[in-house]
């Protein structure tokens, strides 16, 4: 018996000792934190993939303290983020637009030609670099998810052997469009409701050999708009979306269907 | 047992398709296209445009900058237009577009014999300039700057390389025994930039008769030697070649001239006796249609920005009962696989190769996880161990596979992955890591 008291008494001796020298020198060799900056990193989502530019979570809410980033710095967590952050440090929020990815390509195995039968590395990047690619679009998406594989939050799937990004999911860190070889992938607010699907600099009668829904820069967008929101430039038509009034005159004309209302997120 | 290099494969070389069919001279009917990129180095600049008149042997772009090189016109014809176009590679490039007048007008002065016991060292070089003489052993690099090294007197071997070893492919084989006496005049000019140097012709020992062939034609001269090397994949490969002959050993960076080496194919080295001796600039090459899905497999001399069409139809089409499963731009080891036969031959392109079974398709099919046999790594030629390389790229560990594993040095002869009993594609995951850290490096 009294070798249990002996070790329970041998043992609540070493454990208040150990826990007196710890508290002793937690206070004495205490490292200075700003409590501001552990408040802003628990308010970031803490993902670290990157899309505010820094590198990771922890330098951007540093960042953020030493008034070197907006409080809007983070794009994955967007408004609610911001608003908790400039509560923190009493500063003004500043409001962000939500925007997504968006491929502007729209050559799915019905509208696109196929070039050949591609054996190899299911990587877009690899497969630019062997020349080939399995469709004869030389700007359309190649379909082996690049960019999927890039995208942390599985916003993004190839359909059809063109990638589709799920609104809801997507972050806007902006992962999938540095990953993208054809550069095809732009953030894209979210309140844009008409998009060009398409990014070939080829010239219309040459896309339409190529795919059914090719932009073929014939113009009817540009003359159409009355905002002026439409450029056709290099054979590609772009969209303004500041100066867009929504109307959807391009839409309506646009004869390769190129131009498309956006389903609502 | 001649001479070799450690590692390498022994594919089926399949070259008795080619090799003593009769050479032909082909002439192409419709459009030449040539791009402005068939060299390694900055395109050429067109100066030539639309609705020209140009005859046969007259430039139409010049070499922009000094690792450039010229390009002249091999037809005469309008110019139709300067343009993008598809290539050969699967790229797209300016090209200045040709419309063949089917007479083949050559330009003045064109041809003219030039006694070469009398030019010097500085003529040897602008006329190989002039002549847009690039490696025609398939890298393109412009001769004009690889005769040029800062030690010319540091030189002590001019390799002239007839090692052909890719399989399908024997232009290189032809030409030697056709051409032996331009080829050895060849080599006697280029020594003629390098006073300490002597001359060594290698060739595989699957050519016996370009053996004989080209011992005949330097008998007699002490300064160059013919060298048989073992037939093995790749040993026509600048570094497997420089080893095989000198025992020296090329690192990724190094230049051959700083190992006191010139490699020259010997078609460059014939194309630059023509440029000097005979006034003739680089307008046509030896070319080699064949594969097993093509009707009469041969050589054909080709003048350059052919569309590929053209000579699928001069190789007689494609053989009857058969279906071209794969066609490939050079031969199965390190060809390009194309997607289209409506692109133009470059400088550097040296055969075209129909295959009627897609032996790559085949591996797809059969491909399993790395079971580490390391057999990559024995057949290497230059020492690398692919399988760990692999590991490093899959893991996008760019780092541990430049300065650990040496990736760069990897000269994508696809050696591993012909042995790879995993079929893994090796080579394309190489060549595109390789890419990536160059990439990454000019930024």
């Amino acid at each position: 018996m009294s070798h249990i008291i002996i070790a329970t008494a041998a043992v609540a001796v070493i454990g208040l000792l150990i826990g007196v020298l710890l508290v002793t020198v937690d206070k004495k060799f205490k490292v200075e934190v700003d409590e501001k900056e552990a408040a802003v990193r628990a308010c970031l989502p803490g993902n670290n993939c990157g899309g505010c530019g820094y590198a990771g979570c922890d330098a951007l809410a540093s960042a953020i303290i030493h008034q070197e980033a907006p409080v809007n710095g983070c794009p994955v967590g967007g408004d609610p983020v911001a608003e908790k952050i400039s509560t923190i440090l009493g500063l003004e929020m500043e409001h962000t637009e939500k925007v997504a990815a968006f491929v502007k390509c729209s050559g799915d195995c019905e509208n696109a030609a196929a070039r050949c039968h591609y054996v190899g590395i299911h990587d877009c990047a690899s497969a630019i670099s062997s020349g080939l690619s399995p469709w004869t679009c030389d700007f359309g998406c190649i379909g082996f998810g690049t960019c999927a594989a890039a995208c942390p939050f599985g916003a993004i799937t190839v359909d059809q052997g063109v990638a589709r990004v799920d609104r809801d999911k997507c972050k806007a860190c902006g992962q999938c469009v540095a990953a993208c070889p054809r550069h095809l992938i732009e953030l894209v607010p979210d309140s844009a409701t008409y998009a060009v699907r398409c990014s070939s600099h080829d010239r219309g009668a040459a896309v339409k050999k190529v795919c059914s829904a090719g932009c073929l820069a014939c113009k009817l967008c540009e003359k159409q708009c009355e905002a002026g929101a439409i450029t056709v430039e290099n054979n590609v038509a772009h969209i303004d979306y500041d100066k867009c009034t929504k109307c959807g005159k391009c839409a309506e004309k646009c004869p390769a269907k190129v131009i498309k209302k956006r389903n609502p997120a | 047992m001649n001479k070799t290099f450690r590692g390498g494969v022994h594919p089926d070389g399949h070259k008795e398709l080619s090799k003593d069919q009769p050479i032909e001279k082909f002439l192409p009917k419709g459009d030449l296209v040539f791009p402005l990129n068939q060299h390694i180095g900055k395109p050429a600049k067109p100066v030539v445009k639309k609705g020209d008149q140009v005859l046969a042997g007259q430039l139409i772009a010049e070499a922009d900058g000094f690792v450039s090189a010229n390009i002249v016109s091999s037809c005469s014809g309008t110019v139709k237009a300067v343009e993008e176009r598809h290539t050969i590679s699967g790229g797209r490039a300016m090209c200045i577009v040709i419309a063949n007048d089917g007479q083949f007008t050559r330009a003045p002065g064109i041809g003219a014999e030039r006694d070469d016991t009398k030019v010097t060292g500085k003529e040897i070089l602008d006329a190989i300039k002039w002549a847009g003489i690039v490696g025609l052993g398939g890298a393109g690099f412009p001769t004009h700057v690889k005769l040029a090294p800062r030690n010319p007197e540091q030189i002590d071997y001019v390799i002239a390389n007839g090692s052909e070893c890719e399989p399908y492919i024997t232009c290189d084989d032809q030409l030697m025994r056709t051409e032996s006496a331009g080829i050895v005049e060849g080599l006697r000019l280029v020594l003629r930039l390098f006073p300490n140097a002597k001359g060594v012709i290698a060739i595989e020992d699957n050519k016996p008769e370009a053996i004989s062939a080209m011992t005949a034609a330097c008998s007699g001269d002490a300064n160059i030697s013919v060298l048989p090397v073992m037939a093995k994949y790749p040993e026509g490969g600048e570094r497997s070649l420089i080893g095989v002959v000198t025992g020296r050993q090329l690192r990724f960076g190094q230049l051959p001239a700083d190992l006191g080496c010139v490699v020259c194919n010997v078609s460059s080295l014939n194309a630059i006796y023509r440029a000097v001796c005979k006034s003739e600039p680089l307008m046509d090459r030896l070319f080699t249609v064949s594969g097993d899905a093509v009707e009469k497999p041969h050589n054909l001399s080709v003048p350059i920005g052919t569309c590929c069409a053209e000579l699928l139809e001069a190789a007689g089409g494609v053989k009857s009962g058969c279906q071209v499963k794969k066609v490939l731009c050079g031969g199965p080891m390190m060809g390009i696989a194309m997607s289209t036969l409506d692109v133009p031959t470059a400088k550097n392109n040296n055969a075209l190769t129909f295959l009627a079974e897609d032996e790559v398709e085949f591996a797809e099919e059969q491909m399993t996880a790395c079971i580490r046999c390391g057999r990559c790594g024995q057949v290497c030629p230059i020492g690398l161990v692919p399988q760990m390389m692999a590991e490093a790229a899959e893991r996008n560990d760019l780092e541990r596979y430049e300065k650990k594993l040496y990736g760069l040095d990897c000269i994508a002869c696809g050696s591993c992955t012909y042995t790879c009993p995993a079929k893994r594609p090796l080579m394309q995951l190489f060549k595109h890591t390789k890419a990536k850290i160059m990439a990454a490096k000019r930024k």
